[in-house]
């Protein structure tokens, strides 16, 4: 017989998880709108990936397989890799990146709760390193069909025509063209005037997705899943590093609204630096984090290699989380001192 | 890439420099080592390990002479602090010192017991108290269980007596972590 | 009035509407299968030492006599609750999660209700410190549920005074109605007793204050304070959020002072009692009568929830048959549903810690679902009214790092269990806190131990070291009046002379006396030297070759003296003890 409180609340790691999946469908919705359905079959793979990576560990360390396999944690980071990932990507690339994501980030640090990197985030770094030549596939004009796309996901199209069914992120067209070697001349809006890419301020349907998990980040912020301190601080200090670099330099800087709406910002902001388990916990550790992974972001982007810098950004602000916390524990009651000291 | 690694580099200097900083400000001020291992010893001065008393052996184990596994009142928890204390590798407690034991008092039986004062000569810890040719007690408070009193009795009247739990002595036992499939029976 | 706020806490349903439709009921006179009516009397009731027995097997007893004194000062008195035999002292099962069982003593009720002579008490003409000891006497604790003996919380603070009494009538459980019920039926009692405590207390004044979902006790308690007249009370309704009621969450709500784990709240200016404690001051002083019953709310899977005034004592299997248990009735708890306990049984009896009991049932406390791993979400820490980070407390008490535990403020913990309802992942986060306090205690009780028997051990050390030094002086000292025999049987004819007589005693004394001083006692050893020495003198010993010496040699002889004693000191510590 179990202690006090004989009370419980009804809520569940299960009902957290199947909120955050349902918080997700408005940007969905706007990616199958503006990029064909490609998205929704990555999706189905990550999540059948996740499920059997998931139960085949769990059956190894020998853990009850109903209660872990419903949690729903699992789901969650296939549709994070399935949505950071390029829709038409190879079927096997977003297969291997959730095997990654859920055998070794998760579990071989401990499972569920014990990760202390995001296993989205690890799988992304890691194929981005290992294939970046995959990771730049988003689908252009010519390839919104579900039959074309099936095509490219599975192998089954000739690769010569590829390069004319896909196209780059805006943010990677904005990096190659700033880095290419007659880069003298080009600025922010050369780059970007002459890209089919371009809508009307990150992208052509960019803004659409990014609107549709900021509307879904919300819901989770009014359901009290997570708290304003991540989202706020991840987006404010993005805003304002992009908003006065490109005052500084506008021809070398892109501006806030491109870098807010523009790659996986909103998504990051609102679902992925949000992850409990790999986050810091407490008020000002929280704003402490998101803003490092923004800095970082921002440095990433506008300097890096890489089309988009927020896996590295986060991974490296996840190795810090265990010293935010530690130097942001928050007053106790009745105590003055902030932190942690001995009691009395 | 650069602007990678110099955050990097960056990252690893100001958590060097934190890791230093804690060291140097939770570092602690030791007293001498003897003291620190007799403050893990549970006292029992029952001279088991071989040495007369918890500070003797304490003092040979600070010059490395004993072995930290000859202490069985301390049983396995105590070797572990020992080992943690001393860099050591643990070891179990070793066959020949005794045998880890539940707590137990000294009991002497007031009627059979001559008052010959011997007892009193044997407890280092003056638990007992009595005069020539009067009946013995222990003082139960002070007792610790050395068991040196019980074969220097000439009538076998010290009874070692384990020490029960009681309200104010038990203690929440730790949750079951086990999860258990949900059944319906 | 300005109000504060504390942080966390949560808002469970409250259940409270049941308990209050009746008015409060005298609990039935305990009996068990009709045959005798026993009262269960355990002699440790509240914090602090258990109580020496004043009774035993065969006394008659009055209702409201002293059976249990208080065991120093930080304890409290038992009273009998009603008059009948001593039928044993002995031990039964106590009403703890342990199961184990206390020292009680069992009353066999004789239905006459005799009491003993009550006299009021008029601390006006009493010092503070004899009023504390009449209440400690009169067994008055704590009743909200710590049982921590009053007499010892009323002193005023810094000065001589108090800025603000406070009077929890919060009742933030739920359930539990014992307070309300007590306030809307005996509001003036309770006044009384206030008017007591700010007396005593020399407060500047006192804030009654209640949760806003009790309106009819705010009526009441409001009322009676205006029908006293007193322009220093004042009741105030709180919002209702669970845990309001803790005593330092109350405080910060009414005055806006936090009062840190382990510090006095008289030295921030504020002390807090429970309003049915007020009500047992009332009762105390004004009208003589020592604690010996409490009103006790029956709630939960019962067919008609009530309270009831019970005697301390009465088992609970006979305040609850009125109550009338429904059939899937699986546990009793004691207290309510955030911080109760489970009970061992029904036979137990009610004690002063208890304000409810809570029939409980799978449909109303449905077994908890899987403990899940912490996911950190941090539901826990918005939840916490101590400002804690609990799934830190629960990650270091789990993985046994008590100390790291502590750093974070385990013992800030207040035991709410706001953590553990919200917690997604159904963690029993504090039975984590009960685990590592509990054994955080032991090991420290533990190493006082180990420091006291170190202490002894070092103490005896010390003591043999000087009692070998002793023997070895009187050693030395028998060995310097053997050679003196000797020297006697070889002296040649006596001379006597009295002045070189004393010249030799005095130098066989100054051999022995240095040696002999340490002894501070005489031992018969002691004795024998000194018949020794007395037996010499009247022999009048006088070695020829010691007497006339010049100074050279007398300076010889007291530099092998020195030599000798020297030598004899450097042999102390290996003489074998003797005896
Ligand atoms: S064996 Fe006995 S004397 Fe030796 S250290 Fe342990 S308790 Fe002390
Ligand atoms: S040794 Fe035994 S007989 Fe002698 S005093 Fe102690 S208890 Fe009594
Ligand atoms: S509420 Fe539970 S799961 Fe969430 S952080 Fe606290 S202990 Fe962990
Ligand atoms: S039980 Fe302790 S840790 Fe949990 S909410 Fe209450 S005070 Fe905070």
């Amino acid at each position: 017989m179990n202690n006090s409180p004989y009370l419980r609340q009804a809520t569940s790691v299960q009902s957290v998880m199947l909120r955050v999946l349902f918080a997700l469908l408005p940007g969905i919705a706007a990616y199958v709108w503006f990029f064909g359905a490609a998205i929704v079959l990555q999706i189905v793979l990550a999540s059948l990936t996740a499920l059997a990576a998931e139960a085949l560990v769990l059956h190894l360390r020998g853990k009850p397989l109903a209660i872990f396999l419903t949690d729903g944690s699992a789901l969650v980071t296939a549709w994070l890799i399935a949505l950071s990932f390029p829709p038409l990507a190879p079927w096997w690339l977003v297969v291997l990146a959730t095997m990654i994501a859920i055998i070794v980030a998760k579990h071989l640090y401990g499972g569920l709760g014990q990760n202390p990197f995001n296993p989205a985030m690890v799988a992304f770094a890691l194929m981005i390193v290992a294939y970046p030549q995959f990771m730049s596939r988003w689908p252009g004009t010519d390839a919104i069909d579900f039959a074309t796309q099936w095509q490219i996901i599975f192998g089954l199209h000739a690769n010569q025509a590829l390069d004319a069914l896909t196209m780059a992120t805006p943010l990677d067209a904005l990096r190659t063209a700033l880095h290419s070697t007659n880069a003298t001349t080009v600025t922010v809006a050369s780059a970007l005037a002459h890209n089919p890419a371009i809508g009307l301020m990150a992208g052509r349907g960019w803004e659409w997705i990014a609107a549709g998990h900021l509307i879904g980040g919300l819901w989770l912020v009014q359901q009290r899943i997570i708290t304003w301190h991540l989202p706020t601080a991840f987006l404010a200090t993005l805003f304002l590093l992009a908003g006065l670099a490109s005052t500084i330099n506008p021809s070398e800087f892109a501006g806030p609204l491109f870098h807010l709406f523009g790659g996986g910002a909103m998504l990051a902001a609102f679902f992925i630096v949000t992850d409990p388990v790999s986050a810091a916990t407490t008020p000002y550790g929280k704003l402490i984090f998101a803003a490092g992974v923004a800095l970082l972001t921002w440095i990433i982007r506008s300097f890096g290699a890489y089309p988009d810098g927020i896996a590295f950004a986060v991974l490296l602000m996840n190795i810090a989380v265990p010293l935010i916390d530690m130097a942001t524990q928050p007053r106790v009651f009745g105590h003055k001192k902030n932190g942690s000291n001995h009691h009395g | 890439m650069l602007a990678a690694l110099l955050v990097m580099a960056l990252g690893a200097v100001v958590l060097g420099a934190a890791l230093g900083f804690a060291a140097v400000k939770f570092r602690v001020e030791g007293d001498p080592l003897t003291e620190k291992i007799d403050a893990i010893l549970p006292q029992t001065q029952c001279g088991q390990c071989g040495y007369p008393g918890c500070k003797p052996y304490a003092a040979a184990m600070a010059k490395g002479e004993a072995d930290i596994n000859q202490c069985p009142p301390g049983g396995d928890e105590g070797i572990r602090k020992l080992a943690d204390l001393l860099g050591r590798e643990y070891k179990p407690l070793s066959a020949e010192h005794g045998v880890e034991k539940p707590k137990a008092l000294a009991v002497i039986d007031e009627q059979r017991c001559i008052g010959c004062t011997l007892c009193i000569q044997a407890c280092p810890v003056d638990a007992i108290v009595g005069a020539a040719k009067q009946m013995h007690t222990v003082i139960a408070a002070q007792c610790t269980g050395c068991e040196l009193c019980v074969p220097v009795c000439p009538v076998d009247c010290i009874d070692m007596v384990p020490v029960a739990e009681n309200i104010t002595t038990w203690k929440w036992k730790y949750p079951v972590v086990a999860i258990k499939p949900v059944t319906t029976q | 009035m300005q109000l504060f706020d504390f942080n966390g806490g949560v808002t469970p349903e409250y259940h409270k509407e049941a308990s209050t439709q009746s008015p409060i009921a005298v609990s039935p006179a305990p009996s068990r299968n009709g045959l005798k009516n026993f009262l269960v009397i355990p002699l440790h009731q509240s914090i602090g030492g258990t109580p020496r027995p004043l009774v035993s097997a065969g006394d008659r007893v009055l209702k409201g006599q002293r059976i249990g004194a208080a065991d120093g000062d930080m304890s409290s008195a038992v009273h009998a609750s009603t008059s009948g035999q001593v039928v044993a002292v002995e031990m039964r099962r106590m009403p703890h999660p342990s199961g184990l069982s206390a020292l009680c003593v069992v009353i066999e009720a004789d239905g006459r209700d005799e009491w003993i002579a009550r006299q009021p008490f008029d601390y006006h003409q009493h010092t503070a410190a004899e009023t504390r000891d009449y209440l400690r006497d009169a067994g008055v604790v704590g009743l909200g549920g710590a049982v921590f003996p009053t007499h010892l919380k009323i002193s005023p603070g810094k000065g001589g005074k108090l800025d603000t009494l406070i009077i929890n009538g919060a009742e933030c459980e739920p359930f539990i109605t014992c307070d309300d019920l007590l306030m809307r039926e005996r509001a003036e009692a309770i006044i009384q007793g206030v008017v007591i405590l700010r007396d005593l207390l020399a407060a500047g004044r006192a804030l009654i204050g209640i949760e806003d979902n009790k309106p009819q006790a705010l009526a009441a308690m409001t009322a009676a304070v205006q029908a006293g007249g007193h322009q220093d009370m004042a009741v105030v309704a709180v919002p209702t959020r669970y845990p309001a009621g803790g005593a330092k969450q109350l405080i910060r709500v009414l005055t806006g002072i936090e009062v840190p784990h382990g510090k006095r709240s008289t030295d921030y200016g504020v002390q807090c009692f429970n309003v049915g404690t007020a009500y047992a001051i009332h009762e105390a002083i004004n009208l003589g009568q020592p604690l010996i019953s409490r009103i006790v709310t029956v709630a939960g899977n019962v067919a008609a929830p009530r309270n009831y005034a019970a005697l301390i004592g009465t088992p609970l299997h006979t305040l609850l048959a009125n109550s009338q248990p429904l059939p899937d009735t699986d546990r009793l708890i004691m207290g309510g549903p955030m911080m109760g306990i489970t009970l061992p049984g029904d036979e137990v009896p009610v004690v002063k810690a208890t304000n409810c009991i809570l029939v409980g049932s799978p449909r109303l406390f449905p077994p908890p679902p899987p403990e899940m791993p912490c996911i950190r979400c941090g539901e826990c820490a918005k939840a916490c009214p101590a400002d804690l980070q609990p799934f830190e407390l629960y990650w270091f008490s789990r993985a046994k790092i008590f100390g790291k535990a502590q750093e974070y403020h385990l013992f800030d913990c207040i035991e709410c269990g706001c953590c553990a309802y919200v917690c997604p992942s159904h963690i029993p986060l504090v039975d984590y806190y009960r685990f590592a306090k509990s054994e955080i205690w032991a090991n420290e009780s533990e190493k006082a131990a180990a420091d006291q028997a170190r202490e002894q051990y070092e103490f005896r050390q010390l003591r043999e070291a000087r009692e070998a030094q002793e023997k070895a002086a009187r050693l030395a000292a028998r060995t310097a009046a053997g050679r003196a025999a000797a020297t006697n049987a070889l002296a040649m004819a006596p001379v006597t002379a009295p002045a070189a007589t004393s010249a030799a005693a005095s130098a066989v004394t100054s051999a022995a006396t240095p040696v002999t001083e340490p002894a501070q006692t005489p031992s018969p050893q002691a004795a024998l030297i000194a018949a020794a020495l007395e037996r010499a003198r009247a022999q009048q010993v006088q070695p020829a070759n010691t007497t006339n010496l010049t100074p050279e040699q007398q300076a010889e002889i007291a530099a092998i003296e020195a030599r000798r004693a020297q030598i004899r000191t450097q042999a102390h510590p290996h003489l074998p003890p003797d005896d």
